[in-house]
């Protein structure tokens, strides 16, 4: 795409990402009023069981006893200016619960993201290289066999192999308790902790970037600008990497884009089957306890952090990609 | 019919998915038979390891049979992914029908709201839409139907687009038909091939969605399922492997089975497709 048009198109791309958010916290809003009982008692967290005087006061901030549209507005306001209630349970504002645990979260879904990009790029183009061989195999049963399997069942099934049977690796939680590591041999630890719930959370994507690399590297591999750069003597890993890769990435960022979610959505199993301290844990905490502002807390956090990671890969595929309509 | 089975038969994995599904089938249909009594009463010793004292696949922390829970599972596995999938259908080729045949800001305001409904964390908003209602096997099935429509309606308006302007539909268009008539009688069937195919698909991503959901303790607290079982398994799993094992196995077979099913009919009912592949 040409530079000088990329203000436009982000323009309508960043009004696109701001409605979603809206239509999310207004969704929000109606799951609140169609739950069963009092809205205050939802939003306390405690149904028939919180203390009056707290019930009183939710009811005064958010004006329940006004018509709908008012209390609609004074719900977008406050959830706009990032005030996503208060957790009765855990004393704490959800925000600051959130902001908290978010780290652990973005590091987790980052190692994963990264390595299923990473391993399915490579195992896909090893695949396309030699179609009917080894890498060629094991793409085709990884896929089937992820497609199939649970993800917390995968986590457990790494768990008791390589935790239970092996004892080479933690099976829970983000540090080692008690030890007081600082510097690199923290780094150290933390990596150690994230290998096997990173890996549960990325295999699925990895099978799926790489079937998705080794069908477009396929059919760019017989197109007429590859056939002109094998003419002209270009050396053929040259032409594989700078030729045919290049060009089967674009699916892999669209898919990238399209499974966020999904992505996000999958590290709260992960997270609850390895005690991974992020917002995955928290939601399943909040779960347990019923604790309602958590959940939408989340909800809403977890549907931005989609919308801003759908925003980048749009903005990262028109860059690579020149073709790409900016209408 | 002959043609579609011989075609579904070339493809060896969809035969071996067909058998093993029917094999669960079979399983969730007898399993009052086969384990008669309750699978949430105690059965043996707890902790006992599979294939001590008749109990096939081990029992659990209470001593429940976990091949009995396994079977009973089955029941809710199975109906939860068939009527979550037909309600997903019904609000997708509603909402797909409506867009592809319309056309215009109709399609348009559809095809925005099914992508919101892409975009948003589904996992998350099924957490959320159980939880609120409580759960119980509705607002299960309807949990997972709400998140899982958007496929089948972009799929059935692709369909509607393209079908929309062939002769026989003018020609029916021409012939006085209501508009309902041509949708339900002319172009439907027409388009009935991806949405079976479709359906297969999402029966089996249903199925991983319920386990998911009862994992997190978001299941009917009076069915027994797979995902309970697993959940019920993940803190003694130092103790008792098989209590997570065996469950989780059921889950891969089924899905995988659906899967393959899933390939085969599309194979079957698409000749052209298969042969150039």
């Amino acid at each position: 795409m040409e530079l000088g048009k990329l203000p436009g198109f982000l323009a309508r791309r960043l009004v696109k990402a701001v409605l979603v958010v809206l239509a999310i916290v207004v969704c929000n809003f109606f799951l609140v009023h169609a739950a069963p009982g009092d809205p205050a008692s939802v939003m306390a967290g405690q149904a028939g069981a919180a203390d009056p005087l707290f019930l009183e006061q939710l009811r005064r901030q958010f004006g329940l006893d006004q018509p709908m549209h008012v209390q609609l507005w004074i719900y977008v306001r406050s959830v706009l200016s990032l005030d996503l209630g208060f957790s009765h349970r855990q004393q704490m504002g959800v925000a600051a619960l959130i902001a908290e645990r978010l780290p652990a979260t973005l590091l987790l879904t980052g190692a994963a993201f990264a390595f299923a990009v990473v391993g399915g790029v490579t195992l896909g183009a090893l695949a396309a290289q030699r179609v009917g061989r080894w890498a060629d195999s094991l793409i085709t049963v990884l896929a089937l066999t992820f497609y199939a399997t649970p993800l917390f069942w995968v986590g457990l099934m790494l768990v008791l192999v390589f935790s239970v049977w092996l004892e080479w690796l933690p099976s829970f939680g983000m540090n080692s308790v008690g030890l007081g590591l600082t510097g690199l041999a923290h780094v150290l630890d933390v990596a150690k902790h994230l290998l096997l719930p990173a890996l549960t959370l990325g295999l699925f994507y990895l099978a799926v970037y790489a079937r998705l690399t080794r069908a477009t590297m396929l059919e760019v591999q017989d197109q007429d600008f590859v056939r002109t750069a094998r003419a002209k003597g270009v050396p053929e890993g040259r032409i594989t990497r700078a030729h045919v890769l290049r060009n089967a990435l674009l699916p892999v960022i669209t898919f990238a884009g399209i499974q966020a979610g999904q992505l996000v959505g999958g590290s709260i199993l992960v997270e609850t089957v390895f005690a991974w301290p992020g917002i995955g844990r928290l939601a399943f905490e909040a779960l347990l306890a019923r604790d309602y502002p958590v959940l939408l807390g989340v909800f809403f956090c977890t549907s931005v952090i989609v919308v801003l990671f759908n925003l980048a890969t749009d903005l990262l595929y028109a860059l690579v990609d020149p073709r790409v309509e900016v209408a | 019919m002959r043609d579609f089975w011989r075609r579904y038969r070339r493809n060896k994995g969809a035969v071996v998915g067909l058998v093993v599904l029917v094999v669960v089938i079979i399983m969730a249909a007898t399993a009052p038979w086969l384990f008669p009594g309750s699978p949430w009463d105690m059965a043996s010793a707890p902790f006992l390891p599979p294939g001590e004292m008749d109990m096939l696949l081990g029992t659990d922390s209470l001593g429940r049979d976990v091949a009995a829970g396994i079977a009973h599972g089955a029941r809710v596995s199975l109906l939860v992914g068939a009527i979550s999938t037909v309600v997903a259908l019904s609000i997708g080729v509603t909402l797909g029908a409506i867009a592809g045949y319309l056309g215009g800001w109709v399609d348009d305001v559809v095809m925005r709201f099914t992508e919101f409904f892409q975009t948003i964390p589904s996992f998350v908003l099924a957490i959320l839409l159980v939880a609120i209602f409580t759960p119980t096997i509705r607002s299960v099935v309807g949990a997972i139907a709400v998140v899982s429509w958007p496929p089948v309606a972009r799929v059935v308006r692709a369909e509607f687009l393209s079908l929309r302007g062939r002769e026989f539909v003018q020609a029916a268009e021409v012939l006085g038909k209501s508009r309902l008539s041509i949708v339900l009688g002319d172009i439907l069937p027409n388009a009935l091939s991806p949405i079976i195919v479709l359906a297969s698909l999402m029966v089996a991503s249903a199925i991983l969605l319920e386990s998911a959901l009862s994992f997190l303790g978001l299941g009917d607290p009076n069915l027994m399922t797979w995902g309970f079982l697993i959940g019920s398994g993940r803190s003694v799993i130092r103790l008792a492997w098989w209590m997570s094992v065996f469950p989780g196995v059921a889950i891969f077979l089924t899905v995988l089975s659906l899967n393959l099913v899933g390939e085969g009919l599309s194979d079957a009912l698409n000749p052209r497709l298969a042969r150039t592949r």
